[in-house]
């Protein structure tokens, strides 16, 4: 209870519900908590884990792609390695990563919830999550994949190894991330406290909103497709085999009906933190809330008629394939919303260049490269010179790390000393985060060079005269790698020290930091009652939770 | 809020209420919610299923008319009769339990169980008359009365069409027999019958997917 002094006088009964979340129950008791702030915290070791995994397979790709032919690897070995690098990151880091980490701990209170709606529902969705893992874990030491984490018909049908194990392990995640996307609109829906109203909400839980809206509605068309997928290597139905009258492509569409609405749910999580981070750390009111909460629901809406983009080479119809394109600039329209939105927000604000506003600030530049070469992708005539090449994994890239990861460190970074308690060290921060950005940019610009010159994706070998390049961006992994392996050491080292974390050090306004850092097991004593809208920066503060300041 | 649910929150705490919601009509309200968001999902994975059935049948239509004369339409008329009433038992389960009619309750939910399993039964009749013909999906089609080859593909899609949906009827069974036990305790009241409601909801969902199925295969031409 000691540490508890560090947060100002904090009314009410005293009980066993006053001791502060992370010491409430054994540490065993970790295992079958129903506490959302628990369960973001054992989704954030996990996927913070997954992230390593996934990171070091990078490492070794690029380490591979040092120099033309073999370096360290035989080309079966790159195969497996760039799919576990892709399947990882995709399905075990990025999807869960801000919702279920960062979303299951803060949005419940940021709603002035105790908790979400399902609280067991939100367990078994964890342990369906480390099912998933276990068995993605089992089929990479039993044989591996090499198909890309697009698992692409014919050839995932008709190669060996560990396919429908991989497979299914996708299928099993997808349902934990359906549970938690049901969870958040329900809480999101019927949980809000007294007095917040729909536009009273914080833009962050307008994105997980959004994101939930895909994960429910898409999740289950690629749960459907791996099922497909699964039959096919077992019993040869033929659906996806053009050898026994099925059709290949048919994959593609069912896929990328998914995969292509996935692709949001890694960013609007993203852009929904940028939009906490911005108005705190520059201590001004958002400029443009309604028109950037129904951006992220019409990015939402969008996203579903877009998949098409991935297919221009495939030989869908012409027609489609221009309707498919022109609904993909679309997307440009509410992302550019936001992003100049977030920019306006900045605007004559006292803006802090603390950590967390740092990476959001790396966000708008590289969300920015990112979104554009987005454009150009999804221009056919330019695409066809570029499809399947390493211009578009530059791109998205730019758009999964650079802007959704960025932007999950940012979250990170934000929220840390609420969800442990604990400052990090600012300078230490600031050193990985420059680090960080100088990295991601030395790995990845090359590469758009590369892919504008012809350097295909997923290729083990190169012709000489890329090699420069090449070169460059395997320096700048390292860099990368360095500026992470710094973050790992000040956040470990902060969670050795005693609780020193104010209860807002950011001086926000949404209800999270109205309460002590680390929260009380049930989050508020009383149920706060809002009163102001999320980011009334430019009138007096005015508590919504009784008990404080 | 009504009155109602304010004398129950400022009188006795009801213990099914969980300890973040306000009161038992805010629980109540945020589960339905989750359950026909639920629904939702499995109509999107099933509507895969539909569509890539669809497309296929468009390809191979002479495949499809050739498969589905192997199909028993009184077997899959019969199972269709059996769901629909076993929808029927439900709703009167449902209702029964929110009028506080305990004993109507459990007999009503032992009928839709009773008809589930004669569903699984006729399935399970029809599965193995499949089997022994070589009606079998994609490499294992052995049968060796001629036809169009694209057959092993409509079986495929038979097998998992129909696999997936007795899947769910086994886990519609699952859920029926613990809200009988619940209900059998006592459990459920005019107060407090959202297991029933939940479970009823889920079981149309998994009757409506075979009404959909049932011409689907059984009807093709």
């Amino acid at each position: 209870m000691a540490d508890t002094v560090a947060s100002p006088q904090v009314h009410g009964p005293v009980g066993q519900h006053d001791v502060d979340y992370l010491h409430d129950g054994s540490l065993l008791s970790w295992l079958t908590t129903v506490d959302h702030k628990k369960l973001g915290v054992m989704y954030l070791w996990s996927i913070l884990f997954m992230f390593f995994l996934g990171g070091i397979f990078a490492l070794l790709v690029r380490l591979e792609l040092f120099a033309p032919g073999k370096t360290i690897m035989d080309a079966e070995t790159y195969n497996k390695v760039f799919t576990l690098h892709g399947a990882i990151m995709v399905f075990l880091f990025i999807i869960p990563s801000i919702p279920a980490a960062l979303g299951n701990f803060a949005l419940p209170i940021m709603l002035g919830a105790k908790d979400v709606a399902f609280p067991r529902l939100n367990l078994l969705s964890f342990w369906i999550y480390a099912t998933g893992a276990m068995i993605a874990v089992v089929a990479m030491v039993t044989g591996g994949v090499d198909t890309g984490w697009t698992f692409y018909t014919p050839y995932s049908t008709t190669t060996d190894g560990s396919v429908a194990l991989m497979t299914f392990a996708a299928f099993v995640l997808g349902f934990s991330s359906i549970l938690t996307g049901v969870n958040f609109i329900a809480t999101v829906h019927k949980l809000r406290a007294p007095g917040m109203g729909w536009f009273k909400m914080p833009l962050f839980i307008w994105g997980i909103y959004s994101t939930a809206i895909i994960q429910v509605l898409a999740t289950p068309v690629l749960a459907i497709t791996l099922l497909l997928l699964i039959m096919e290597r077992t019993f040869g139905v033929g659906v996806f085999d053009p050898k026994l009258g099925g059709d290949p492509v048919l994959f593609q569409h069912f896929f990328w009906f998914y995969s292509h609405p996935a692709v949001y749910i890694m960013i609007l999580p993203g852009m929904a933190i940028i939009s906490e981070i911005v108005p705190a750390m520059s201590q001004k009111t958002f400029f443009g809330y309604k028109a950037t909460a129904f951006s992220s629901v019409a990015i939402a809406i969008v996203s579903f008629v877009v998949w098409g983009h991935h297919m221009f080479t495939s030989g869908q119809s012409q027609l489609a394939g221009a309707i498919f394109s022109f609904l993909t600039f679309l997307v440009g329209i509410p992302s550019a919303i936001k992003v100049f939105n977030w920019i306006t927000t900045m605007y004559k604000g006292s803006i802090s260049l603390q950590a967390p506003m740092l990476y959001a600030l790396m966000f708008l530049i590289l969300f920015g490269i990112g979104g554009l070469t987005g454009i150009f992708l999804g221009a056919m005539s330019v695409d066809i010179h570029l499809h399947d090449t390493y211009f578009v994994v530059a791109h998205f890239h730019y758009v999964m790390m650079g802007s959704t990861v960025i932007a999950f460190f940012g979250g990170l970074h934000y929220w840390w000393p609420k969800m442990f308690g604990r400052m990090y060290n600012e300078t230490a921060a600031r050193i990985a985060a420059i680090l960080v950005f100088i990295g991601f940019n030395t790995t990845f610009l090359p590469q758009f060079l590369l892919g504008s010159r012809g350097m295909p994706r997923r290729y083990y070998n190169y012709l000489p005269e890329f090699q420069f390049l090449h070169q460059v961006s395997t320096v700048g992994s390292w860099i990368l790698g360095l500026g992470f392996l710094i973050m790992a050491g000040y956040l470990f080292a902060s969670l050795r020290k005693k609780f020193d974390a104010p209860p807002n050090p950011w001086h926000a306004r949404t209800l999270e930091w109205q309460i002590p850092s680390p929260p009380i097991t049930h989050n508020f004593h009383e149920v706060p009652v809002v009163k102001s809208d999320p980011y009334d920066y430019y009138r007096p503060f005015e508590p919504s939770v009784k008990g404080h300041h | 809020m009504s009155s109602e649910t304010h004398v129950v929150e400022h009188g006795a705490e009801p213990a099914f209420r969980q300890h973040h919601f306000v009161d038992a009509e805010q629980q109540f309200s945020t589960s339905k919610i989750g359950m026909w968001l639920f629904l939702a999902t499995e109509i999107l994975m099933f509507g895969g299923l539909f569509v890539g059935y669809g497309l296929m049948q468009g390809v191979y239509p002479e495949a499809w008319v050739a498969g589905h004369h192997h199909l028993d339409r009184i077997m899959g008329a019969i199972n269709t009769v059996f769901l629909l009433c076993s929808s029927f038992t439900m709703v009167m389960a449902v209702h029964a339990s929110s009028t506080n009619q305990k004993s109507k309750t459990i007999l009503n939910l032992l009928f839709t169980l009773a008809f589930a399993a004669g569903f699984l039964v006729i399935k399970y009749f029809e599965y193995s008359h499949k089997f022994h013909d070589g009606l079998l999906p994609g490499r294992y089609f052995a049968y060796h009365g001629g036809g169009p080859p694209q057959q092993a593909m409509f079986f495929g899609f038979y097998f998992v069409m129909t696999g997936l949906h007795g899947f769910h009827v086994v886990v519609g069974m699952a859920l029926i027999t613990w809200i009988t036990i619940r209900a059998s305790r006592g459990e459920f009241s005019s107060a407090y019958y959202t297991p029933v409601d939940l479970v009823g909801l889920y079981w149309h969902l998994v009757d409506l997917i075979w009404i959909y199925l049932f011409p689907l295969l059984y009807l093709v031409s």
